[in-house]
C-alpha cells in the first residue's frame, strides 16, 4: 500500500485510491458493509425431501426461531431466495431437478448441506443404487451439517458459520476476478 | 354490439383446450417430492397422475444384504413420523417366527411410545395442513406443542425423530425414572390444548366451507383401493389393527375406533382430531400400571429366522403397515417387503378429484396425509 | 372360516392346486392359466368374498419369478396367500387383475419396475420409480458397478 506513482499501478489497483496514502481502507469498510447486511439477511428456500426436512421446520417454528438469525422466511420459489438447505436424500432422478433450481437462484447464492444424507450419502451409502452419494456431485456446498438427523441446534450453528464465511468475502477489493 | 357480448358470456363461440399443469416435486406445501400432472380445463380437474420415484432409496433391495437388527434401522427412514411403528412391526415379526414372548413392561412401554408418536405425528399433520390451507398460525402452535413430546422422546432413547428404540426381544434401554412423571403432565396439558385447536381451524367458517362436501370417498371405493387409516375411517371402512388384530399391549386396553360416514375431506379432519384424544385416552389407561420386570429377553447374538413367510401389521399414523419376510434360513433375510399405507392411499387421489377445482385439490391432499419416503421406499 | 374350513373348500373346488397351511395363513399356488378365473371366483363367492388385496409382491427365485398376493375379507374375516409362478426369467409374463382391485394397477406397475414382470390385460404399464435405462434392480443378478457401492 502506501502512495504509488503512475508507473507502478497494476491491473488490480484503484487509480484514485491508491494515490494517497491510506486509501484502501474506503474499501474495506465497504466490503464489510456489503458484507454485514448480506449475511443478516438469507431467506432459505423450502426444500425437504426427507426426515431433515422435519427438523428444518423445527428450526423455522417458535422454540428454535430461525428468523431472529435474519433467516426469515422460507421462500417457496427459487427466484426470491437465497440459499438452498439441501435437507434430504438426492435420487438420480432428483438430480437434475436440484440442479436446475440451484441455477434459477439469482448470485449470490449459498448452500447448506444438512444431514448425512446430503454430506454423503447417509445410511444408503453401501449397496443403493439410486442415491446420489453426496449433494456436492450436483451442486457446490458451502456449509456440511453432520447428523442423522442433526439437532435444530446443530443447524443453527450451521447458520452462524454461514455468517461468518459470508463476512470474510471480498467484493471491492478486487476489482478484476480472475 | 349486445350480440357479441352475449356470445362472449354464454361462451358458445369460444372454443377451450385442456392444458397441463404441473405441481412439481419443490413445491410450497410440505409432503414431500410428490410431482403431480394435473390435466386442466379452466380451473377444473379433469385427471391427476402422480409421478413419484423421486426420493426411492432401493430399501428393499438393501435390506437382502444386511442382518436384520440393521434392517430396522432402515425403516425409521420409511415414514419417519411414525418410526417407533416401523421399528416394532419388523421386531414383532422376528419375534413371532423366533416364538419368542417379550416380557409384559416391553409391551407397555412400546405401546406408549406408539401413542405418543401418532400423537406427535397427527400434531405435525394438523400444523402441514393448516399452512396448506392458507392458515399460518396453525404451524407455530403445532409444533410448539409438538416439542414437549419430542423432549419426552429424548430423554429415554437419545433421538427426536428417528427413534430406533425397539430390538428383537425387546427395547435398547429402560425408560428414564422421570418418564412417568413427564408423561402424566403432558397429558394434563395436551387435554386443554386440543379445544383451543378446534376453535382455531375446526370451527372456523371459511375452513368448513373449504372442505365440507370436497373429495368424497365412499366406502366400497375405499375397500377397493385399499385406503385404510383414519381416510379410510372416515369413509366407513373399519381397518383399525389395534382393533382387529391386535399387538403389544392393545389387548389390554378399552378404546373406541371412530368411523366416519361421510368420506369427506371434513370428515377426515375431524376424525384425525378425535383419534388424538383416544390416544390421550389410552395412554392414560396404561401410565400408571407399567409392570416391574425385564426390559428385554437374551437372544442370540446373530439372528437367524427359520425358512418360511411371515407377515406382520400394525397400524401406524396413516395406515396399515406390513412387513413380509421370506428367510431362507439365513442371517440376512431372502427378500423383505414393506407393505406402506401411503402408497395405496395416493392412487385414490385420481378417482376422487375429477370435477373439483385446483384449490379443492389443495384441501383433498391436506387431508390424505401422505408422506412421500413411505410411498417411494 | 377358519383356517381349515378354507383349505377343505378350496382343495375341493380347484383338487389340482395345492392348497396348504403355510406359518400363519393358509396358503395355495395357482397355475397362470387359471390365475384370473380364480381371483375373479375369490372376490365374488359369496362365502369367501375376498373383497381386500392387502399386498401384492414379486419374488425372484432361482428358476422363476413369484408373485404373491395377500387377500382378506372385510365380512368374513378370513386371510389367504395366493402365490402365482412364471414360467421362466426370460419372458415373464402374468394376468393382471387390475379390474378386480383397482388398487393391483400401481402394484403391478411397482413389480414390472423392480423385477421386469409384464402383466397382460393392464390398462396402462409404466415404469414408476425408474427410467427406461435401469435394468430391472430386485432381481439377484442385478449388477451395477457404476452406482453401487458394495460392502
Amino acid at each position: 500500500m502506501g502512495i504509488k506513482k503512475n508507473k507502478e499501478f497494476e491491473i488490480n489497483d484503484f487509480p484514485i485510491l491508491d494515490q494517497y496514502e491510506g486509501g484502501s481502507i474506503i474499501l474495506t469498510q465497504l466490503d464489510a458493509l456489503l458484507n454485514w447486511s448480506r449475511a443478516n439477511s438469507v431467506w432459505p428456500l423450502t426444500f425437504g425431501t426427507r426426515c431433515c426436512a422435519i427438523e428444518f421446520m423445527a428450526v423455522g417454528a417458535s422454540r428454535h426461531d430461525m428468523a431472529r438469525f435474519g433467516y426469515e422466511v422460507a421462500r417457496a420459489s427459487p427466484r426470491q431466495a437465497d440459499m438452498i438447505i439441501i435437507s434430504g436424500s438426492i435420487n438420480y432422478k432428483m438430480a437434475p431437478v436440484l440442479k436446475r433450481l440451484y441455477d434459477q437462484i439469482a448470485d449470490p447464492k449459498y448452500v447448506i448441506a444438512m444431514g448425512a444424507c446430503a454430506v454423503s450419502g447417509g445410511p444408503f451409502f453401501y449397496n443403493s443404487y439410486s442415491i446420489v452419494k453426496g449433494a456436492d456431485h450436483v451442486i457446490p456446498v458451502d456449509v456440511y451439517v453432520p447428523g442423522c438427523p442433526p439437532r435444530p441446534e446443530a443447524l443453527l450453528y450451521a447458520f452462524l458459520q454461514l455468517q461468518k464465511k459470508i463476512k470474510r468475502e471480498k467484493n471491492f477489493k478486487t476489482r478484476i476476478k480472475k | 354490439m349486445a350480440e357479441i357480448i352475449e356470445k362472449f358470456i354464454t361462451g358458445d363461440e369460444i372454443k377451450t383446450d385442456e392444458y397441463l399443469v404441473n405441481m412439481g416435486p419443490q413445491h410450497p406445501s410440505t409432503h414431500g417430492v410428490l410431482r403431480l400432472l394435473v390435466k386442466l380445463e379452466g380451473e377444473i380437474v379433469h385427471n391427476v397422475e402422480p409421478h413419484i420415484g423421486y426420493i426411492h432409496s432401493g430399501i428393499e433391495k438393501m435390506t437382502e444384504a444386511l442382518s436384520y437388527p440393521q434392517v430396522i434401522h432402515l425403516t425409521d427412514r420409511m415414514d419417519y413420523l411414525s418410526a417407533h411403528m416401523n421399528n416394532e412391526a419388523v421386531c414383532l415379526c422376528i419375534e413371532n417366527a423366533l416364538q419368542v414372548e417379550v416380557p409384559e413392561r416391553v409391551k407397555y412401554i412400546r405401546t406408549i411410545f406408539d401413542e405418543l408418536q401418532r400423537l406427535a405425528s397427527h400434531q405435525l399433520w394438523w400444523c402441514a395442513s393448516g399452512m396448506d390451507l392458507g392458515a399460518l398460525t396453525a404451524f407455530f402452535y403445532g409444533l410448539r406443542d409438538r416439542e414437549d413430546i419430542l423432549d419426552i422422546f429424548e430423554e429415554t432413547c437419545g433421538a427426536r425423530l428417528t427413534l430406533n428404540y425397539s430390538v428383537p426381544g425387546g427395547v435398547m434401554f429402560d425408560i428414564h425414572p422421570d418418564f412417568q412423571r413427564k408423561v402424566k403432565e403432558f397429558v394434563k396439558k395436551f387435554k386443554k390444548k386440543i379445544p383451543e385447536y378446534d376453535k382455531l381451524l375446526t370451527g372456523n367458517i371459511i375452513f368448513q366451507n373449504r372442505t365440507k362436501g370436497v373429495g368424497i370417498l365412499s366406502k366400497e371405493d375405499a375397500i377397493a383401493f385399499g385406503v385404510t387409516g383414519p381416510t379410510g375411517r372416515a369413509s366407513g371402512f373399519s381397518c383399525d389393527i389395534r382393533k382387529h388384530h391386535p399387538y403389544s399391549a392393545y389387548p389390554y386396553i378399552k378404546f373406541d375406533e371412530k368411523l366416519g360416514t361421510d368420506g369427506d375431506s371434513f370428515m377426515r379432519w375431524k376424525l384425525r382430531m378425535d383419534e388424538m384424544r383416544e390416544s390421550l385416552h389410552i395412554i392414560e389407561q396404561l401410565i400408571d400400571n407399567i409392570p416391574e420386570g425385564d426390559y428385554g429377553v437374551k437372544m442370540k447374538a446373530v439372528i437367524k429366522l427359520p425358512e418360511g413367510e411371515f407377515y406382520q401389521r400394525v397400524e401406524t399414523a396413516r395406515g396399515e403397515f406390513g412387513v413380509y419376510i421370506i428367510s431362507d434360513g439365513k442371517k440376512n433375510p431372502y427378500r423383505i417387503k414393506f407393505r406402506s399405507p401411503g402408497f395405496s392411499n395416493l392412487f385414490a387421489i385420481n378417482h376422487i378429484a375429477k370435477g373439483w377445482k385446483i384449490a379443492d385439490l389443495v384441501a383433498i391432499m391436506a387431508t390424505f396425509d401422505l408422506v412421500i419416503p413411505d410411498i417411494d421406499r | 372360516m377358519t383356517n381349515e374350513q378354507l383349505i377343505e373348500h378350496l382343495s375341493k373346488a380347484y383338487p389340482d392346486e395345492v392348497a396348504l397351511q403355510g406359518n400363519q395363513y393358509p396358503e395355495i399356488t395357482v397355475s397362470r392359466e387359471i390365475l384370473h378365473a380364480f381371483m375373479q371366483n375369490m372376490k365374488s363367492d359369496s362365502n369367501l368374498s375376498f373383497d381386500y388385496l392387502v399386498c401384492e409382491s414379486g419374488v425372484d427365485y432361482p428358476a422363476f419369478l413369484q408373485v404373491v398376493y395377500h387377500l382378506e375379507s372385510t365380512t368374513h374375516k378370513h386371510f389367504l396367500v395366493v402365490k402365482s409362478n412364471t414360467e421362466n426369467r426370460e419372458t415373464p409374463a402374468l394376468d393382471s387383475v387390475s379390474d378386480i382391485w383397482p388398487t393391483a394397477e400401481f402394484h403391478e406397475d411397482e413389480i414390472f419396475d423392480l423385477l421386469g414382470i409384464k402383466f397382460n390385460n393392464h390398462p396402462h404399464l409404466r415404469r414408476l420409480f425408474l427410467d427406461e435405462t435401469w435394468g430391472f434392480p430386485l432381481r439377484k443378478d442385478f449388477y451395477d458397478d457404476i452406482h453401487v457401492v458394495e460392502r
